[in-house]
């Protein structure tokens, strides 16, 4: 016989609304809500009075004002008569520029490193220990500006190259050394097909535009050509040696192009009391580069190291029973399971490293964070626009490659039904 | 004639295994000479490691130790090693040593600050190390006021009625339980912040009107050197624990508007670079505030650093919750555990021994991230090596300063690493 308790009766009291489940959690979110709106309405409140008080009411219309200051990165063209929004702009660039580079550097110097530290030569797993240690746990602002002063003080100056019997000398004649920066040659099109502005933004160069796709077209070859061996192998058994094919497919088409656009490289030159011509690499890039993409390294290491040791013992001895070598074992088995282990912590080393690349400021390079909340702030005296502005450009930075990086973890996850 | 086939009856001595493969010439063949690769591995390492250390040994020990300046170390060098020679200055340390550790503390004080650091020992002892006997935690909980009071300095009496405050908070839980659940909730709230607001200011002046003990008042903008760095590291580190672990169970609870304000303030705060958030406590915060509001900057560094690492904590302990399995919180529902008792007692043990490895690397990247706190001027030891370069008699000195630092550092999140291991090990009740 089933018993059914009689709900209780009687009419509503107020303690219902801590004691009884049913009202417990509306009571609770209820008094969460009103709490975080009025601290919000409290400092919302409290900004518009003293906004109103100093007489500058939030405005964003000084970012179409000129910024009367110049960058000394840009990776599109910007002078001081341009506005503050593009001066953040040009510093955006920078921010993504040395964060896709360190990402690069970080993830192969990582890799390389996690793996040495499993190594069984005993010297250079404890080397590579060393490194990690000591990249880990210093900071890494001191990494920053340690690596500027060691590209300040350590190399030469430009005036060393000069004279008949320079103290200084480039190297291949084509890449100088010098305490502002690395000027490396640059690729220069004879007959150039010329720019086409992009949306009026920046202008997109034609020459690398076809340059890309033609190695675009190439590697479509290169897949069918791949397609073809495999169907020959599956018929005959044999697979037909494809390399020089797909080499060709590549190569030759490119080295067509480059032949008629005319390409020469442009060296720099000893002018005056500096190098012209050529790309210069800043030193506070390469400075912030180099740091940057080696602490994080050492993170990457730790986290690749992780992963080949969360594979199961029994992955690699059954790799070596089907008598693969060892560094087939690492390539064909251990690393591709290794990499659901190690995607995730990776994509928030990412995410780091471009956050970190607003420690740019210590070391004056002009990424978001001087322009847009450095010099920008510092002439426009919009202290609140321009640090909201700046958050919110980081945020949205940080979503973008956090929801990348999760899309492709979801189509590498391991298929479970 | 029956053949007799040779059999052994007895068995062989065992013979001593190859020279090759044992002793010292047998690990190095198994360690280091292992095949050509391996070989070609060692030597180039050993050619770097050789490289490195015949620059950097020299530089570290064929030393200067006393001097008053750059120019006059130099000359020394010269003087004992020849010209080629060129030796770390580390007189700059010795000379600078206590402006590197306490910044511009005044220096009839530095009591004040050595005392604070060792009773932050004593305090810090009985939650480390489990052995110690746990009356000391009383000791612990009561620490902050008294290390904030011992550093700013001040009436005695502030600290003494800030704590007060929790005595007025359960005082107000008490009277109002003696009504119902909601007044006492509602008591225990308010009364506190009602006493700091507005009874703590007046009462501690009349106070100290009656009775002056105190400490003599040292601003913010003396602090610097490591001593910022521990006091900021510190108090952000105990302070985002409790917060971070709250903002988690935020992000866990089925209550939808808490989770959708936990899971924004994690996401914004993980989103945005620890500099925009100074820049925020350094420019912004006075507009927040109401107008006449001047806090300490330090203190604001200190709130923006604390909710910065709450964020990351809090999802270390996410990951740390999920990990357990569903089978533990119903068993705690089956026992007929509430909510936070479950937490207490089976959910939270379990989910932060899981995550202690996150917990620690997230305090180790707080406490390196205190020396953004030089951008925005406070005087950290970076700042401090700036301040020093700009004096003339040490003008041009970078690698002694840098690598001084670095060191103390490296010190300092290597030993928190290390405990980590320490505790992870200890914790482990698996059967592996």
């Amino acid at each position: 016989m089933a018993t059914v308790s009689e709900p209780p009766q009687g009419g509503f009291r107020l303690s219902q609304l801590i004691y009884d489940t049913r009202y417990r959690s509306m009571t609770i979110q209820i008094v969460t809500l009103i709490g975080v709106l009025s601290l919000i309405y409290w400092l919302g409140a409290n900004v518009a009075y003293n906004l109103a008080a100093l007489g500058k009411p939030i405005d964003f219309t000084f970012l179409w004002a000129p910024a009367n200051y110049d960058i000394n990165q840009m990776l599109i063209k910007y002078d001081s008569q341009d506005s503050h929004a593009r001066a953040a702009l040009v510093g955006l660039l920078n921010t993504l520029l040395v964060a896709v580079l360190g990402c690069v550097l970080a993830t192969v110097v990582g890799v390389i490193v996690g793996v040495l530290r499993l190594s069984s030569n005993w010297l250079v797993a404890r080397v590579m220990t060393v490194y990690v240690e000591a990249f880990r746990n210093v900071p890494v602002l001191l990494w920053i500006v340690l690596a500027m002063a060691i590209l300040i003080e350590a190399l030469p100056q430009p005036r060393d190259f000069r004279g008949d019997d320079p103290a200084a000398s480039m190297l291949f004649d084509a890449v100088a050394f010098t305490n502002r920066g690395i000027y490396l040659p640059e690729p220069l099109f004879t007959r150039s097909l010329g720019e086409v502005p992009f949306f009026g933004i920046f202008d997109i160069s034609l020459d690398l535009l076809a340059l890309l796709a033609v190695l675009a077209a190439g590697m479509l070859a290169v897949r069918a050509i791949g397609r073809r061996a495999e169907r020959i192998q599956n018929a005959t058994g044999d697979r037909p040696t494809t390399w020089y094919l797909s080499l060709g497919v590549i190569a030759l088409p490119v080295l067509v192009l480059l032949a008629l656009l005319g390409f020469h490289l442009g060296y720099p030159e000893l002018k005056g009391f500096n190098f012209a011509g050529g790309i210069y690499l800043r030193n506070s890039f390469i400075a912030l580069w180099l740091a940057l993409s080696l602490y994080t390294a050492a993170f990457i290491a730790e986290i690749v190291r992780g992963g080949i040791i969360a594979i199961s013992k029994g992955q690699s001895e059954a790799a070596a029973a089907l008598g693969l070598r060892p560094n087939r074992t690492m390539r064909l088995v251990i690393l591709p399971q290794a990499l659901r282990v190690i995607i995730p912590p990776l994509i928030s080393q990412y995410l780091n490293l471009t956050k970190n690349s607003s420690l740019a400021i210590g070391v004056g390079y002009m990424d978001l964070t001087g322009t847009l909340m450095g010099t920008s702030l510092n002439l426009s005296g919009r202290e609140l626009e321009c640090v909201m502005l700046t958050m919110l450009i980081y945020l949205a930075i940080s979503l973008v490659i956090s929801g990348v990086f999760n899309l492709y973890n979801q189509r590498v996850k391991l298929k479970e039904r | 004639m029956a053949m007799t086939p040779y059999v052994r009856t007895r068995m062989l001595e065992q013979k001593p295994p190859p020279v090759t493969s044992v002793g010292p010439a047998g690990w190095m063949r198994r360690n280091l000479f292992a095949g050509p690769v391996n070989s070609a591995m060692t030597v180039v390492t050993l050619g770097v490691v050789a490289l490195l250390l015949s620059h950097l040994l020299p530089w570290v020990f064929l030393s200067v130790w006393n001097a008053d300046s750059l120019a006059e170390c130099r000359q020394i060098i010269d003087e004992t090693w020849g010209t080629e020679h060129s030796g770390a200055c580390w007189a700059v340390v010795r000379e600078r040593f206590l402006q590197l550790v306490y910044g511009f503390y005044p220096w009839d004080f530095l009591w004040r600050p050595n005392l604070t650091f060792v009773l932050m020992l004593v305090a810090l002892a009985p939650v480390l190390f489990t052995g110690l006997p746990r009356r000391m935690l009383v000791f612990s909980v009561l620490y902050p006021f008294l290390g904030a009071w011992l550093l700013w300095g001040g009436p005695v009496w502030t600290p003494l009625l800030a704590l007060a405050g929790f005595g007025v908070a359960a005082l107000g839980w008490r009277l109002g339980g003696r009504v119902n659940a909601i007044l006492a909730v509602a008591l225990a709230v308010l009364l506190p912040l009602l006493w700091w607001i507005l009874v703590m200011g007046p009462l501690g002046r009349g106070l100290s009107a009656l009775l002056p003990l105190g400490l003599e008042p040292v601003e913010s903008n003396k602090f610097g050197g490591f001593m910022v760095s521990v006091v900021i590291g510190m108090s952000a580190i105990t302070l985002s624990l409790p917060l971070g672990i709250l903002l988690a169970l935020g992000r866990q609870t089925d209550l939808f508007i808490v989770r959708s304000f936990s899971v924004a303030f994690i996401e914004f705060i993980r989103g945005v670079p620890l500099i925009t958030l100074l820049f925020v406590a350094s420019t912004l915060l006075n507009y927040f505030m109401p107008p006449g509001t001047n806090f300490d900057l330090i203190v604001r560094v200190i709130i923006m650093a604390t909710l910065f690492s709450a964020a990351y904590i809090a999802e270390v302990v996410r990951g740390g919750l999920a990990a357990l399995p569903k089978g533990q919180y119903e068993a705690a529902d089956s026992l007929g555990l509430d909510y936070w008792q479950a937490q207490r007692l089976i959910i939270m043990p379990q989910a932060l021994k899981i995550a202690i490895p996150g917990i620690v690397s997230t305090f180790i990247g707080l406490f390196k991230d205190t020396t953004l706190v030089s951008i925005i001027g406070i005087l950290d030891p970076i700042g401090l090596s700036n301040a020093i370069r700009a004096d003339s008699a040490w003008n041009g000195i970078y690698w002694e300063l840098f690598a001084f630092i670095g060191f103390v550092f490296f010190l300092f999140c290597f030993s928190m690493s290390r405990y980590s291991m320490y505790l992870e090990r200890k914790l482990n009740t698996g059967h592996r």
